[in-house]
C-alpha cells in the first residue's frame, strides 16, 4: 500500500510542476490544482499509514489513527479550493485585460521577433 | 488583561467583517472612520503589549484552554509584539494615505485591509508552524485582492506571476510541515524545538529536509535571491499605500526565517542545529549583490525603490546569517527602519508621479511639479536614510550589523557588500532627485495638488527615522534584549510548554 501511495503522491507532484511551468494560464492552473491534490495526500500520510485502526473516540480501542493530520488536510483542502477559484478568475481576468492567455500576458516568439527586426 | 494579546487578530477581523455589513458597507466615510479608529485601537492594544513584553514575560495566550503542545497557542513575546507594533503603525498610515482618495479606485479597500493586516498580525503571533501558514494563506489572499487593486493591465500582468508563484510556495510549505510532522510528531514550535534534538540519524536526514524546503518558502516571501524577480513588478505596479503596506510582507518572511532557524534549529538542535547558516550567507551576498545592479539598472522610482526592498532584504539576511545575539539586534533594528523609510518612499514616489503628468515617476525630463518643497524635503529624508548616511536611522542600523560582524572572513565578505550597495543606493538615489526635480522641461499648466492627509502620511512614515536615532538607546537596548530572549528560546523551552511534552 505504501509503495501504491508514494507513486501516486509522486506522479501527482510531477504532473503538477510539468503543467505549472507551462506557459498558459490554463495548464497552470491544472497543475496547481494537481500539486494541491498531491499536497493533500502527503499531509494525510504523515500521520502513517495504518489500516482498520479505530477513530481517536473510541475508548476501548488500543491503537488509533493520528487524528491531526486529517484535520490540517481538511484546512489544506478548503484553503486549496479557494486559492484555486482565485487563480481561475485571475487567469480569466487576465485573458480578458491583456488579450491572450499567457502567463507573461504577451505571446512570445513570432511578435516580438518580427518587432525586433523591423526597429533597426 | 490577558486577553489582550488576541485583540491585534480580532480587531482587524470584526473590523474587516463589520465593513462589508450594511450601515457601514455602502458608505465611504464610515468605513474611513472605522478603519482609521481599528487600526489606532491596534497600535494602542500592540503599544501595551511591547510595554507587557519589555518585563521579559512571554505571554502565552492559549486558545479554548488546550494546554499546548496540543491545540493552538498566541506567544506575545518581545520579538512578536515588536513586529505588531510596526505593522499597526505601517497600516495606519497607509490608511492615512489611502484615505485621501486611493480607497475609491476599487471595492472593498477597507475590508481587504483589515484582513490583510489581521494576516500579518497572526503570523507574528502564533505559535504554532502549521498555524503560520495559515495566518501567511489568510494575507496572501488579501494581499493577491489588494495586489489588483485599481485595475489596469500592469497590475493584472504582475498579479497573474505573484499568484501563481504563492500558490506554488504554498505547496512547498505544506510538504515540508507534513515532512516535519511526520518525523516530530508536533506542530508546536516550542515543542518542536525539543523534540529535533533527540532525532535519530535516519530522521535527521528527513527533518533537515522539511527545514530548507521552508527556507524555500520563507525565502520566497522575503525576496531572497533566486525567487526575487517577482518582487519589482509586483511592488511598482500596486497602487501607493498597498504597496507601502506590502513593504511589511517581506519582512513576515524573514521574522519566519529568524523564528524558525532560531528556535526549532537553533543552537539547541543537536545535528541539525543551524541548518540555514551556511545556506543564508551565499544567498545574503548573493540577493546584496543583485540588488546592488537592480538598483542601478532601475528606470523609475518605484522600480528604484522596489530594488531597494531587496537591497534591504539582503542585509536584513546578512544579519542573519551571522547568527549572534548582537547581530540579530541588529537585524531588528535595520527592520524596524527599512520597514518604514520603504513604506515612507512609495507613498513619496505615488505623489511624485502625479504631480509629473504622464512621464509619472519615470527618470525623463518632464514638468516641474507645483509642490516641490514640501515633496523634495521628504524625498531628502528618504533619500538619505535608505542610503544610510548620518544622521538618519540608515546609517544607526547598518552601523550596528556592521559592528556586529567578527573582524576577519565575515567582516571582509560583509563589509564591502553592505557598503557598495549603500553607494549604489546613493548614486541611484541622487540620479533620481536630480532627475525628478531639477531636470524639468516645462511649467506645470495644471496642478493636482497633493492633499494634507498625503503628506502628513509621509512625513509620519518617514519621521520615524530621525525619531529612531534620538532614542536610538531604548530602541537598540530593547532590540538587543528582543534578540536575547529569542536565541535563549531553544534552551528554555519550558515556559511555552506548560502541559511538558507531547
Amino acid at each position: 500500500m505504501e509503495m501504491t501511495y508514494a507513486l501516486c503522491v509522486g506522479i501527482l507532484t510531477t504532473c503538477g510542476i510539468f503543467l505549472a511551468l507551462r506557459g498558459r494560464t490554463f495548464p497552470v492552473v491544472v497543475g496547481l490544482t494537481l500539486l494541491s491534490y498531491a499536497v493533500n495526500l502527503f499531509l494525510f500520510a504523515s500521520g502513517r499509514l495504518n489500516v482498520e485502526d479505530a477513530a481517536v473516540l473510541m475508548d476501548e480501542a488500543t491503537q488509533y489513527t493520528d487524528p491531526l493530520p486529517q484535520a490540517l488536510v481538511l484546512t489544506a483542502i478548503v484553503i486549496g479550493f479557494a486559492m484555486t477559484a482565485f487563480a481561475v478568475i485571475l487567469a480569466m481576468r487576465a485573458r480578458a485585460d491583456l488579450g491572450n492567455d499567457h502567463v507573461d500576458g504577451r505571446l512570445p516568439s513570432i511578435t516580438d521577433e518580427s518587432s525586433n527586426k523591423e526597429r533597426p | 488583561m490577558e486577553h489582550l494579546a488576541i485583540l491585534p487578530i480580532l480587531i482587524p477581523m470584526l473590523g474587516g467583517v463589520l465593513m462589508l455589513l450594511p450601515p457601514i458597507s455602502g458608505d465611504l466615510a464610515r468605513q474611513r472612520s472605522l478603519s482609521l479608529a481599528a487600526l489606532g485601537a491596534l497600535m494602542l492594544v500592540s503599544l501595551w503589549l511591547v510595554l507587557h513584553a519589555n518585563g521579559g514575560t512571554i505571554q502565552l495566550y492559549v486558545l479554548g484552554d488546550w494546554t499546548p503542545p496540543f491545540g493552538i497557542v498566541l506567544v506575545a513575546d518581545r520579538l512578536s509584539t515588536l513586529m505588531l507594533l510596526l505593522s499597526s503603525a505601517l497600516g495606519f498610515a497607509c490608511m492615512l494615505y489611502a484615505c485621501a482618495g486611493d480607497d475609491r479606485q476599487g471595492a472593498y479597500f477597507h475590508p481587504l485591509f483589515m484582513f490583510q493586516l489581521m494576516g500579518i498580525n497572526g503570523a507574528f503571533l502564533t505559535g504554532d508552524i502549521f498555524n503560520l501558514f495559515v495566518f501567511f494563506e489568510v494575507l496572501l489572499i488579501a494581499s493577491y485582492a489588494l495586489l489588483i487593486h485599481g485595475g489596469g493591465k500592469q497590475k493584472t500582468r504582475a498579479s497573474v506571476h505573484y499568484v501563481v508563484l504563492n500558490l506554488v510556495g504554498s505547496s512547498i510549505f505544506l510538504f515540508a510541515l507534513g515532512i516535519l510532522y511526520g518525523t516530530l510528531g508536533t506542530l508546536n514550535i516550542a515543542d518542536m524545538a525539543q523534540k529535533v534534538a533527540h532525532l535519530d540519524a535516519a530522521e535527521q536526514a528527513i527533518a533537515s529536509a522539511g527545514a530548507l524546503m521552508l527556507l524555500v518558502v520563507f525565502g520566497l516571501k522575503s525576496a531572497i535571491l533566486p525567487l526575487q524577480f517577482w518582487l519589482p513588478r509586483t511592488y511598482a505596479s500596486a497602487s501607493a499605500p498597498v504597496a507601502a503596506l506590502f513593504a511589511i510582507l517581506t519582512k513576515v518572511g524573514i521574522y519566519s526565517i529568524l523564528r524558525v532557524f532560531t528556535v526549532i534549529f537553533g543552537d539547541e538542535a543537536g545535528g541539525l542545529a543551524h541548518i540555514a547558516t551556511p545556506w543564508l550567507w551565499p544567498l545574503a551576498i548573493l540577493t546584496l549583490t543583485a540588488a546592488t545592479i537592480g538598483v542601478l539598472a532601475a528606470s523609475s522610482l518605484r522600480e528604484l525603490i522596489a530594488q531597494l526592498v531587496v537591497l534591504s532584504v539582503g542585509t536584513l539576511l546578512v544579519g542573519l546569517a551571522m547568527n549572534r545575539i548582537e547581530s540579530t539586534g541588529a537585524l531588528l533594528y535595520y527592520l524596524v527602519h527599512s520597514t518604514l523609510v520603504c513604506a515612507g518612499l512609495f507613498l513619496l514616489a505615488d505623489m511624485i508621479g502625479r504631480q509629473r503628468g504622464k512621464a509619472e515617476d519615470r527618470f525623463v525630463a518632464a514638468r516641474r511639479m507645483c509642490q516641490p518643497l514640501g515633496i523634495g524635503i521628504a524625498f531628502f529624508i528618504g533619500a538619505l536614510t535608505i542610503v544610510g548616511l548620518p544622521p538618519f536611522s540608515g546609517f544607526v542600523g547598518k552601523a550596528l550589523l556592521l559592528k556586529a560582524a567578527d573582524i576577519g572572513t565575515e567582516a571582509a565578505w560583509v563589509y564591502p557588500s553592505i557598503l557598495i550597495g549603500g553607494l549604489a543606493a546613493l548614486i541611484a538615489m541622487s540620479r533620481a532627485g536630480t532627475t525628478l526635480f531639477w531636470h524639468t522641461s516645462r511649467e506645470p499648466d495644471s496642478c493636482e495638488r497633493v492633499s494634507r492627509l498625503q503628506l502628513v502620511a509621509v512625513f509620519l512614515l518617514l519621521g520615524m527615522s530621525p525619531l529612531l536615532v534620538i532614542f536610538g538607546g531604548p530602541v537598540s537596548d530593547f532590540t538587543l534584549d528582543t534578540a536575547t530572549q529569542l536565541h535563549e528560546m531553544s534552551r528554555s523551552v519550558d515556559a511555552l510548554l506548560p502541559g511538558g511534552g507531547s
